[in-house]
């Protein structure tokens, strides 16, 4: 009745996995209870879950990546607790089944379920209002996208009390994530979360394509988009070119898993190494996904702080493109030491330095972007100055890696994991929380405290060089990854040293949490208010429009005539005009469709990692239905009348007044761009 | 291996390098075999070519980040100012000629630093087999019909040739202190080639995750004098056991932090067995799931190399 499912998958001999799961579920009722009591249920569900909405979209996937930053972090600091403990002989405090699993969760957890979202959040949240458009090209594609993602982190944290997780490594390479190495649940858990939520990646990635190619505002250059526009636009072609990849990859997996294929088996002509291609196939652009919008994100802050356009926009956009296909074209040197040939070594170690290039220049544009401007230190100018320096060190320990004659001896050596975690945290992490900071006030019109926000950065950045430079040194010294135990007695210091920068880091993200509660506590002081729209005196359109931003966005289709058309406008004296008559707007209709399909695959996907076969069959099944039925209907959404708009653009018109940026008596101009 | 891989001014890099780092007892910066040094030396060098480039970006970060603070209103503000053809042609040059360079040296290193390629000696090497297994490692001796688990004994400055492949899920031979490692997976034989420079005892480790015994599989690695390795597998060939197969079997049965196993001899062609159960990675041969003995009988004079790895030599 219920396959492999019995009482027996759940740890009830693991205290520490127990306590944890008491805490969740003690914290989820809270929660609960917490709706429930403010009555906030209806609200809940009618303006945020089944919202289609992209800003509500993308406020729901930061959440997600803030919660999930949390639990990825935590398993961060159980590991280098471990590796400082188990040092010399001692075992430490987490037998190997269950630090394997915690490696393995931290890294699917981190990528998959924290950066992606956090950057799918902040392009959900600023590249319609960047391309002046009312809303993404799919508007409830986008809402399934979202819930597609919940869905792969329902079953990830599920694994953590019901079975257990892959101990593979988060590449969970065959054959040892093959039946015959991995017979429990855990690698199952794995393909089935990253398979829900990288059909939702995909779909997101169609969606943002579609939305620039078709939803710019009338006049909007290609080349004229945005910079933090252009970096998604190509992190989503990379998306649409190699998510595809992971999709089969995990299928062939399944098929060997589920109906004894053999097609990465060790045994009757399966290819391991087949596998570790395609995977890298998928996952080197992966890295370029997660990189790119952060540096969209810095190119923004950077210009706007320094009151100054961003130099060489054109060769940013270039610089990003090489970037993306080059990104293609380098996926061995993630295994040098496969024992492929010199001259094959040498083409993707030479390939993997090309990219040092367009990155360079773009370090490059951002140094003169800064020259001769007025830059201001806010915390987004701090985390972007502290990514310029620590991104130029692990660009550099990773064009080292490219090396193959290097990476021989530091391939799969703390090293590598100080390299990445160089370019990941010091890269797209900073660029994440910059990117938040720069953003928060266009969603919800007021500004995030500075001093907290100062705080973190400080604590981030020295508790990164604290926690990743030893590890650099432990490369050096022989000490390979994913250990759980050291004999050697020179490593501990080190290690010491490395747990004690986790806790900075720890120290940074609690600052991070106080700045969210005294942001909110103070929002309405007036100098953090800014509903008028633009805190940052900045150049592009989302800043033209109130914050929030209406839920039409703009009740005019703005004008951009050039590549900072806000800035000009406010130059000429032509921004804030209100026209002399607006007309309807078209817009879609809130939908449970996504949420219901999400919440059905989930019991799929569950029910797969289980065997349970009926179960399966219905959710498979009920998706499909359902999808069809809401197919069927015949939505067209629906227009948003003159008088609502005229409501809500007087109230925006006062608060401009108020902000003094534009005089009271202001007359209505022609204007002759709206569309239908 | 060659000392003029690079020219000579590139040459000079490492010395440099070696000055500044000594002092620290970082295995892969103080390694005893010269493949190992090579690797070092490579490494430094890039790393110089590479700072030429990343200080600059770093001072130059601080320099602008201050001298256009926006409270000094003495700088030069040019708000518009957002294009400049010659800054564009410098900002592309500089990381081209950087890469071109180091482009360069990644050739000739790739091909120089190749773990397939013999290393030149006028010692006659030395053969030794290679069997990661869950979770131990196995070294096959052919031409001293020997054979050890978790201690790997050899002569110094005698060029060392590895034949290595997996009995399990896939592992990666490494000894940090002599040089390069390179993946053991089953079915397939890779091969390395190290040297060690002195008479020294290393650390040897698998630096690829393979489950829950992975950080046990740890080995000694032992370059001795060769009368002292001739004494040692005289030694060995007194052991009471012997490495057939129902002794392999049990061998190949899970077991964490193995202790060292010397076995007298082994049975015949047993790399060669070990390769061939995975029979499926070669295209074109049958599958026989059973007669394994009268395979291991008939094998015997078949050509090697035509077993070398499907995947991995290409």
């Amino acid at each position: 009745m219920f396959g492999k499912l019995s009482w027996e998958a759940i740890p009830f001999h693991e205290p520490i996995v127990m306590i944890t799961i008491a805490m969740i579920a003690l914290g989820g009722l809270a929660v609960f209870a917490a709706i429930t009591y403010f009555k906030k249920w209806t609200y809940l569900w009618t303006e945020w879950l089944t919202s289609v909405d992209h800003k509500k979209i993308g406020v729901m996937y930061i959440i997600v990546a803030m919660v999930m930053l949390l639990r990825g972090f935590a398993d961060a600091i159980m590991m280098r607790t471990q590796l400082a403990m188990a040092t010399e002989g001692s075992p430490g405090y987490l037998p190997p089944e269950h630090y394997d699993q915690i490696f393995t969760a931290h890294g699917v957890i981190m990528i998959i379920f924290m950066a992606m979202p956090f950057f799918t959040g902040l392009m959900n949240l600023a590249v319609p209002l960047q391309i002046g458009a009312r809303d993404v090209a799919y508007p409830f594609l986008n809402s399934l996208s979202f819930w597609l993602l919940v869905s792969g982190v329902v079953l990830v944290n599920v694994s953590l009390g019901v079975g257990e997780f892959a101990r593979t490594g988060w590449v969970a390479y065959p054959p040892l994530s093959e039946l015959g190495y991995s017979p429990g649940v855990g690698v199952d858990y794995y393909i089935w979360a990253l398979q829900l939520s990288g059909l939702g990646t995909t779909l997101t990635g169609v969606n943002f394509l579609a939305t620039v190619l078709k939803m710019r505002t009338p006049g909007m250059k290609m080349m004229d988009m945005p910079i933090f526009t252009w970096t998604c636009t190509w992190a989503n072609v990379l998306i649409v070119a190699s998510f595809p990849i992971l999709t089969a990859t995990l299928a062939l997996l399944t098929l060997d898993r589920y109906m004894d294929f053999h097609i990465f088996t060790n045994e009757l002509g399966g290819n391991p190494m087949m596998y570790v291609n395609m995977f890298w196939a998928w996952g080197h652009p992966e890295v370029y996904i997660l990189i790119l919008p952060a540096f969209g994100v810095f190119s923004e802050v950077i210009s706007t702080f320094s009151g100054k356009r961003l130099f060489g926009h054109h060769s940013m956009i270039y610089a990003s493109g090489a970037i993306s296909i080059l990104g293609f074209m380098v996926w061995l040197h993630h295994f040098f030491t496969m024992g492929s040939g010199a001259s094959v070594n040498a083409f993707f170690g030479l390939a993997t330095m090309l990219i040092s290039i367009p990155t360079g220049v773009k370090l490059f544009n951002w140094l003169f972007t800064i020259y001769r401007g007025r830059l201001q230190f806010t915390s987004q100018v701090l985390w972007t100055l502290g990514f310029m320096v620590t991104f130029a060190i692990g660009g550099m320990t990773g064009v080292l890696l490219a090396i193959p004659g290097a990476d021989f001896v530091l391939h799969n050596s703390l090293f590598v994991i100080a390299h990445f975690h160089n370019v990941i945290i010091g890269g797209a992490v900073f660029g994440y929380i910059a990117g938040f900071a720069f953003f928060f006030p266009k969603a919800f019109g007021f500004k995030l405290h500075e001093g907290w926000g100062k705080a973190a950065f400080w604590f981030w950045i020295s508790g990164f060089f604290v926690a990743f430079m030893p590890l650099y040194a432990l490369g050096f010294m022989g000490m390979t990854r994913r250990l759980n135990a050291t004999t050697n007695p020179e490593w501990v210091p080190y290690l010491h040293v490395a747990l004690f920068g986790a806790f900075m880091i720890a120290v940074g993200i609690a600052c991070q949490l106080i700045q969210l509660y005294v942001s909110v506590r103070d929002r309405k002081k007036p100098e953090n208010m800014c509903e008028h729209g633009d805190p940052w005196n900045a150049h592009t359109l989302e800043w033209s429009t109130s914050s929030p931003p209406p839920f039409y966005n703009f009740a005019v289709l703005p004008k951009a005539p050039g590549i900072d058309p806000f800035t000009e406008a406010k130059e000429n004296g032509t921004a804030y005009q209100t026209p002399v008559k607006y007309e309807p707007i078209h817009m879609p209709n809130n939908t449970a469709t996504g949420l219901v399909m999400g919440a059905l695959l989930t019991v799929f996907g569950f029910a797969m990692i289980w065997h349970i076969w009926w179960m399966a069959i219905f959710g498979l099944a009920g998706t499909v239905i359902y999808f069809v039925i809401h197919a069927a209907r015949d939505d067209q959404g629906y227009m948003v009348p003159v008088d609502v708009i005229e409501r809500i653009e007087a109230e925006q018109h006062k608060r401009l007044v108020a902000a003094g940026k534009v005089p009271a008596g202001a007359t209505r101009v022609e204007t002759s761009l709206e569309q239908a | 291996m060659s000392k003029n891989r690079y020219p000579r001014l590139l040459g000079l890099l490492p010395l440099i390098g070696t000055l500044l780092l000594s002092g620290c007892n970082m295995t892969l910066l103080d390694p005893k075999g010269q493949v190992g040094l090579d690797e070092r030396n490579l490494i430094i060098t890039a790393t110089l070519l590479m700072l030429l480039v990343v200080v600059p970006v770093i001072v130059m970060t601080f320099l602008f980040a201050w001298k256009y603070r926006a409270s000094n209103q003495d700088a030069v503000y040019a708000p518009k100012w957002s294009h400049s053809t010659k800054i564009e042609i410098a900002v592309w040059a500089v990381p081209v000629l950087i890469i071109i360079a180091l482009g360069y040296v990644t050739y000739k290193s790739t091909h120089a630093l190749d773990p397939y390629k013999p290393l030149e000696s006028d010692v006659k090497p030395i053969t030794i087999e290679v069997v990661s297994m869950d979770w131990k490692w196995l070294f096959i001796y052919p031409e001293q019909g020997i054979a050890t688990v978790n201690k790997l004994v050899f002569p110094a400055n005698t060029p060392v040739n590895f034949k290595i492949t997996s009995d399990t899920v896939m592992n990666s031979f490494f000894i940090p202190g002599l040089g390069g490692q390179i993946y053991a997976m089953a079915g397939m034989q890779t091969k390395l080639h190290l040297i060690s420079n002195q008479n020294a005892e290393y650390d040897g480790i698998s630096a690829n995750y393979s489950g829950a015994g992975f950080t046990g599989m740890k080995f000694k690695a032992i370059a001795t004098s060769q009368a002292d390795f001739d004494a040692w597998v005289s030694d060995v060939k007194k052991a009471p056991k012997q490495l057939e197969k129902a002794e392999y079997e049990a061998l190949s049965k899970p077991s964490q932090n193995n202790p060292v196993e010397l076995y007298a001899s082994f049975t015949p062609n047993l790399f060669q067995i070990i390769l061939d159960k995975y029979e499926g990675m070669k295209p074109g041969k049958p599958m026989e799931h059973e007669g394994k003995e009268h395979e291991m009988a008939t094998m015997e004079g078949m050509d090697m190399s035509s077993h070398s790895a499907a995947g991995a030599e290409e």
